[in-house]
């Protein structure tokens, strides 16, 4: 077995814990966005584990790497994670998420805990603010990235496609999107909602160097990462092609993912299912 | 004033290399000068209101200081979600210039007047709003638009003619200013209306009035303190103002003062009604036809007087 394939491993293990976890939260707090955070737990993982440059013990230090979680909504894969990574315990995490007086809401606030970069919730604003931060890191040079995580829903705002023409126009490669293109936004399927494609055409169109992957295969978002800047000049972006409630039999590719608080019967069934 | 705001950024910025300034495609024969002389300071974010706010935003986040300007209307409506969700709740330091304020842009028709900014600015938590009066007050409120750290909405109008201050005054965030000593009834205005609330004292003061004139061009945080002097030393107290009637000088006065052992003082608003205006025209002919000519406030300030106090 290869280095690499050891460490897939281990991130596959990762991400399981991960999913596990926000179940038993999610049922414990009758709370929802399943769906929504299950597709994005293996790139999360990847970026936290791997590709950020960051120090869970100096969350404020200048040059560490920027991540925008936009569609906010997925946000208990994103605390969940930063748990995981140290930035705060999961005793905190629990203290904290879906409770009177806690600080961890269903869309995340900046200042909330550590780690939390920009307060979302509504959507089409991560990347405009991530645009900010990338062309503050030009304008310093300094060498930090910043990664934004944007849902395909999302792109029926116009501000995204503003923030996308702007980046382009100055250059921002080291700016990263990831698109978490699970085909479901909250009443219906993006194709009869308001249709996306040609996707890849479109972030070409406003001079972006595109790259597709399958959001799911660790190998494939491992190599996506380590070859950004796909060019010189250009904004970044990561079509990953995931499926909402990745995992779980009757979270995935299921509108109602999205808005579905689990009963113990559920919970039992889906932790088997992540075994 | 748009040219003592320019002059004043010039200025800051030879000091102030954090300091950028962003604009919505707006600043033909107004930014050249900047633009030319901190290249890397400038930044034109085309059309594009709400983009240009959460870019200020990210900017901020990493330690920039950020000037956004655009015209009032369109800085303060087009990108509201943005200045609340991306500026406002982390406190980042962005100041937003809303220029032609009020009916600043006269015949632009309605899409350029700005009657409701104020309002909206001045119920987001952790945002200063600022409306100076001339060119003044506009260069006070600049210079300490620089040393606050939290966002700051401007709204800059046109300055009038008439000089208001024969020295300049002493201003920081949360003061009112107060340009006219009266002890019978107090004017209190905002912005450029100045003007026609200094016309308003003086002729107010051939009535055999003594007329105090209070200048607010910091509402929020609101300086109660000045307004509740001058409702406990005069017997009736006038708000003016080139806003909506719901929300901006007046509503804020009304709130203090009912709050207060002063709530039974004569009081009147007089702002722009709750409507869109059906006509176009020049700032003051606007101000004319939504009952704020000169003439219009006198007389209904002499008949409120006469009303309560039977004299005059």
């Amino acid at each position: 077995m290869t280095g690499d394939n050891k460490k897939i491993i281990g991130y596959q293990n990762l991400a399981k814990k991960i999913r596990r976890l926000i179940l038993e939260i999610a049922f414990k707090t009758q709370t929802h966005h399943l769906g929504s955070s299950f597709s994005i737990v293996d790139l999360l993982t990847v970026l936290y584990f791997r590709t950020l440059k960051i120090n869970p013990k100096k969350p404020k230090d200048i040059y560490r790497d920027r991540l925008v979680l936009s569609k906010g909504h997925s946000c208990l894969a994103l605390y969940i994670t930063l748990a995981k990574r140290g930035f705060f315990s999961e005793k905190e995490l629990l203290k904290n998420y879906a409770k009177d007086g806690g600080k961890l809401g269903l869309h995340p606030d900046k200042g909330s805990l550590p780690g939390i970069e920009v307060s979302t919730g509504s959507l089409g604003h991560g990347l405009s603010v991530g645009v900010g931060l990338s062309l503050a890191a030009k304008i310093n040079k300094l060498s930090y990235k910043t990664f934004v995580i944007i849902g395909d829903g999302e792109c029926n705002e116009g501000s995204i496609w503003e923030a996308a023409i702007f980046a382009s126009q100055q250059k921002l490669d080291n700016m990263v999107v990831i698109l978490d293109y699970n085909h479901l936004q909250g009443f219906g399927r993006t194709e009869e909602v308001i249709n996306l494609e040609p996707l890849v055409g479109k972030w070409q169109a406003f001079g972006w160097s595109v790259k597709q992957i399958d959001g799911h295969n660790f190998k494939e978002i491992i190599e996506a990462f380590e070859q950004i800047p796909f060019k010189k000049n250009k904004p970044n972006i990561i079509i990953a092609n995931t499926i909402k409630g990745k995992g779980v039999s009757f979270l995935e590719d299921k509108l109602e993912s999205h808005y579905k608080k689990i009963n113990q019967g559920e919970l039992r069934i889906a932790l088997k299912e992540l075994k | 004033m748009r040219n003592v705001f320019v002059k004043s950024l010039i200025k800051e910025s030879e000091r102030d290399k954090d300091l950028i300034l962003l604009t919505g495609d707006l600043g033909f024969q107004t930014f050249e000068e900047f633009a030319q002389k901190y290249p890397k300071q400038f930044y034109n974010l085309g059309n594009a209101e709400a983009n240009m706010v959460g870019v200020a935003a990210g900017l901020a986040l990493a330690g920039k200081k950020i000037f956004v300007y655009s015209i009032a209307s369109f800085m303060t409506m087009r990108c509201y979600e943005q200045i609340r969700n991306d500026v406002c709740q982390p406190n980042l330091n962005v100041k937003f210039i809303g220029v032609g304020g009020g009916f600043s842009y006269g015949n632009q028709g309605f899409s350029h007047n700005t009657i409701e900014d104020l309002a909206i600015m001045r119920v987001l938590p952790n945002m200063v709003v600022l409306c100076p009066a001339d060119k003044i007050e506009a260069k006070l409120a600049i210079q300490e638009a620089f040393k606050w750290s939290g966002p700051v909405y401007l709204r800059l109008g046109k300055a009038g003619q008439k000089k208001i201050y024969s020295r300049q005054p002493k201003f920081e965030i949360g003061q009112g200013l107060l340009v006219n000593k009266g002890k019978d009834i107090t004017l209190v205005s905002i912005g450029n209306i100045i003007e026609d609330v200094l016309e308003i004292a003086e002729r107010l003061k051939k009535q055999d009035l003594s007329v105090r004139v209070i200048s607010m061009p910091c509402l929020k945080p609101f300086n109660s303190k000045i307004v509740l002097k001058a409702a406990k030393e005069t017997k009736a107290i006038f708000t003016i103002e080139e806003h909506s009637l719901i929300g901006g000088l007046g509503s804020c006065l009304a709130e203090t003062l009912l709050e207060t052992d002063y709530s039974n003082i004569l009081f009147k608003r007089f702002a722009i009604p709750d409507r869109y205006c059906p006509e176009i025209g020049s700032q003051s002919y606007l101000r004319q036809i939504n009952g704020l000519s000169i003439e219009k406030i006198i007389k209904d300030i002499l008949k409120k007087i006469r009303r309560r106090y039977n004299r005059i």
